[in-house]
């Protein structure tokens, strides 16, 4: 069982990693890509604590007075937790550009966008 | 923990449904809302794979915060999507392709759960054996944010300020010309106020949140939190008192001048706990040499750095809203 969980966990990883790529490359809408982002972004944070996981551990917060409990690796939880409040704040930069684009062309479509030309 | 392993698959098919369906639709509301849900769907998959801090923060950043900020921009952009999607084929190959490759790639991965995985058997055991040594706290997440990688927070840190910056420059900018808008968010001085029950819920629950954020901030050593999430747990409360109350009554609570010093300061006092290691003899960012005692010295400097960093997420993700909620008025 834990180790169809473990082949599922991975090929979930890709799916929701393709999914991002697909609004990136296929969706004209820049907000939808920017969505696409954030899809690809999750999706590498749960490759990451997936591997951070060990089989019957418990999260790394220590026990004091127990001894021989097994914990998972809190060095991948470190690294995924700074990249979320990094990712939101990059993802809020991305929103603060699109929202500029439609003040200045009335559009947030790619093609129209194109269209109306850079000045 | 058969049971737990068929809700963590049912979690996962879920998880890649909902990612589908927030790329698939056209209408932008019902996809950023698909995301919000995605967000707490994979907070809870984080929890189940030992990783609570994480959980807590991707909770209270991805569900919470993100979900305004998306919407706040969506009422300044348009609702629906316009275009239909181009390059269809190539994107599905692409996407066909890829997934069967690292599919395929996956398989040569160390399987779930190995104890003896390799990124189990390098640094990992050191943290986990000599953090009650060096420092003497039970969370190890806490410890290695803080302390063993203390350079990298801080740069997180200052990613985090740069980019409330950004905002602040882009959006505080008039625009050329007048376009029309979709919708607004939290108007002027209104806002909710003339609504009972979200009012009523609101203005119960606001003291409460606070409350959490002050625990998640200060008991971070202890139990899964510490500064990123209290930083989004107090933003998120502030948020909700706008949303209800108006952006004005929100900006006298906590004016902009304020937001600013916030932003900086934070940032700030986490590189002062690094200057004053080093003037108190030791290396930039050795909490050590803080107190006569190493260990006290180390509590410390978590404390502290663990206050700025909170301080900072704070001012920013505030910095950020007020940024797009005061977009409508110009």
């Amino acid at each position: 069982m834990m180790e169809f969980l473990g082949l599922y966990h991975y090929l979930v990883f890709p799916l929701l990693l393709m999914s991002g790529i697909y609004a990136v490359i296929a969706k004209r809408n820049l907000f939808k890509k920017l969505i696409g982002l954030a899809l690809m972004q999750s999706a590498v944070f749960l490759l990451y604590i997936t591997m951070a996981k060990v089989e019957g551990g418990t999260g790394p917060i220590l026990k004091p007075g127990e001894e021989d409990v097994l914990y998972s690796n809190p060095l991948p939880e470190v690294l995924i937790l700074t990249a979320i409040v990094v990712g939101i704040s990059t993802a809020a930069l991305g929103l603060g550009i699109i929202v500029r684009i439609k003040e200045e062309f009335g559009t947030v479509e790619e093609d129209l966008v194109r269209e109306l030309g850079g000045r | 923990m058969f049971m737990t392993e068929i809700f963590s698959a049912f979690l996962l098919t879920l998880l890649v449904v909902t990612a589908l369906a927030a790329v698939k639709t056209r209408n932008l509301f019902v996809s950023v809302m698909l995301t919000g849900i995605y967000s707490l769907l994979i907070a809870i998959n984080f929890f189940l794979l030992d990783a609570a801090d994480v959980a807590l923060t991707e909770a209270a950043v991805g569900a919470g915060v993100a979900t305004v900020f998306f919407l706040g921009a969506l009422a300044l952009t348009a609702e629906q999507e316009r275009s239909p999607s181009a390059y269809r084929p190539v994107a599905i190959g692409i996407f066909i392709a890829v997934t069967l490759v690292l599919g395929y790639a996956t398989l040569g991965m160390p399987s779930y759960g190995d104890p003896d995985a390799p990124v189990h058997v390098h640094v990992a055991p050191f943290y986990l054996e000599k953090t009650p040594e060096f420092m003497d706290i039970p969370n190890i997440v806490t410890a290695v944010l803080g302390s063993y990688r203390g350079y990298d927070t801080l740069g997180e840190v200052f990613v985090v300020f740069t980019a409330g910056i950004g905002v602040m420059f882009i959006l505080g900018v008039r625009p050329s010309r007048k376009s029309e808008r979709t919708g607004m968010i939290a108007s002027g001085e209104n806002g909710l106020r003339h609504y009972l029950i979200p009012r009523v819920v609101g203005r119960l629950f606001i003291p409460f949140i606070l409350l959490f954020g002050l625990y998640v901030q200060f008991h971070g050593e202890y139990s899964p939190g510490g500064g990123f999430q209290a930083g989004a747990i107090i933003a998120s409360s502030i948020i909700l008192y706008a949303l209800l109350e108006g952006e004005e009554r929100a900006l006298r609570l906590i004016p902009r001048k304020v937001l600013n010093g916030l932003t900086a300061g934070g940032a700030l006092l986490y590189g002062a706990v690094g200057v004053a290691g080093m003037l108190a003899g030791g290396n930039f960012l050795d909490y050590s040499v803080l107190a006569d005692d190493p260990v006290k010295g180390q509590q410390m400097g978590l404390l502290v750095i663990e206050a700025g960093v909170g301080i900072t997420v704070t001012g920013v993700l505030l910095t950020i809203f007020h940024a797009f909620a005061a977009r409508e008025r110009f």
